[in-house]
Parts: structure tokens; sequence; C-alpha cells
């Protein structure tokens, strides 16, 4: 399947920006970003608090099924215009990659398409590169956590 | 039919990354490969299939025997890291899209 969605980070930048088109209305997009029962839903996380408003704070927790919290995230929303934009600052905690700012824009495209595009800013150059290969170290982490179940089930 | 393999899911698995590692050093037979493994020698074959048909590795015949080299040029393409994290959220916007289509069907 064709990936809709794109990421652009130049080298030696400190800075990201995502884009995706959505065959949706802008209000469903929007409202899918701005609402916390939505947003658990599509990020596979809890969402403990979004105040969706200037000021607001924000708090992400994941826990696995021994209750472990596996991921925890927070943050402050600084700007929050109805269908239009949210920014908002982004730390996931205990983990060395510091704050990052992200600027999200909306954009009505047809009454059925919208665009997102999210421009990720962080402390460093060294901060954004660790955060692009996450996902790359988790996929190895997870095959490794298979291997080893599959392992100890052999003995 | 050939199905298109993700270089990524190809090295997620950790016998496919001892192969490339075994590669790396010098070329080499699917026998001197398989002897390094207590696998089964066709899920050895099957594990330099994939790699071969995600052009991790390419191969040379030299004689009658098979040699394995690894393809440095798709190393690179794996190692600048910007395709996991675009499909992280390529999979998060795709659940987004199916949940709000949901929504606005109510």
């Amino acid at each position: 399947m064709e990936r809709k969605t794109k990421i652009h980070a130049e080298e030696g930048k400190q800075d990201l920006t995502i884009t995706r088109e959505f065959d949706l209305p802008l209000e469903l997009l929007f409202k899918a970003n701005a609402q916390a029962e939505i947003i658990e839903q599509w990020m596979g996380t809890k969402v403990l608090k979004f105040e969706s408003k200037k000021q607001g704070g924000w708090q992400f927790e994941t826990k696995d099924e021994k209750g472990n919290v596996v991921f925890s995230a927070n943050g402050v929303i600084h700007e929050f215009v109805l269908n239009r934009k949210i920014i908002r600052t982004f730390e996931m905690d205990n983990t060395p990659f510091g704050v990052q700012l992200e600027v999200a824009e909306f954009e009505r495209i047809t009454d059925d398409s919208s665009r997102l595009q999210i421009h990720a800013i962080y402390e460093s150059v060294a901060q954004r590169d660790q955060v692009l290969k996450l996902p790359f170290a988790q996929g190895i982490n997870m095959a490794h956590n298979r291997l080893q179940d599959i392992v100890s089930k052999l003995r | 039919m050939l199905t298109r393999r993700d270089v990524f899911q190809a090295i997620a698995d950790p016998t496919r990354r001892a192969i490339l590692l075994l590669v790396a050093s010098q070329s080499m037979t699917a026998g001197a490969i398989a002897a390094n493994f207590d696998t089964a020698r066709p899920t050895v074959s099957k594990h330099l299939q994939i790699l071969n048909e995600c052009e991790l590795l390419t191969q040379e015949l030299n004689g009658r025997e098979i040699y394995y080299h690894i393809n440095a040029k798709k190393m690179k393409e794996v190692s600048d890291f910007i395709e996991p994290f675009r499909n992280m959220w390529d999979d998060r916007f795709n659940k987004l899209e199916a949940i709000m289509k949901k929504h606005k069907n109510k």
C-alpha cells in the first residue's frame, strides 16, 4: 500500500515536517486532533489530560499488561485556533530527547478532503535525529523480544 | 507472485541481521552462511531469498558456487532511518482516517 504521509527532514537541521492529506472534511480532521477520546484511539496511548485551549496542558500515558508505564509524555498548548492551528510542546518523560515545539496547521482542500502539516522543531540536530531513529530502534527491540519468547519456549 | 518486500521488515529479523553482519566482512556461499546457524538450511535459504529480494544482498556465480555479497548502497539507504518514522506516522494517520470516517457516517 502506498504511504500517504510525507516526511521532510534535511540533514543537519533541527526540524522536520510531517504532511498528510486525508479523505476527511477539515472539521473532522481537526476534531481527531483536539478531543482526548479520539486522540487515544489513533495514537494508541491513554490520554490522561488534553485541555484544548490556549495555555492548556496535555498528558499521555501507555501501560503494559502488567501495569508498568512504558511511555509517558506531556506538554502545553500554546495556541489553539479551531479548525486551523494547534501549537504545542511535546516532551517524552524520562528520555534524553528534550522538548519539541509542534506547529500543526489544518487546511481545507475540498469539502471532503483536508491537509495536516506538522512542523516539529527540536532542541538540537542530534535530538531530532535520535527521535527519527526511535521507531527503528523499537522495531529491533521488538524483534529481539519475539526471538527471546520463542527461544525460551524451546527450552 | 513477487511481493514487494519492506527493507525494514527484512532487517527487523535477528537472523537476517546476523546474516548481514557475516556477509559484511566477506562474500560467502549459502552453505557457509548456514553453517553459522542452528536453524535448518531451508530456513536460512528463505532468509537469503528475502534479503536478496530487498537488494540487501547480491548474488555472484563463481564456478559452480553462488556467493552472496552485501549491497553497500542499499544498506546506506537503510541507515537514513526516515522510513520507519514515516511508517509510524502513516499507520497512526490511517487509523485516524478510518475512525473519523465512521464518525462521519453516524
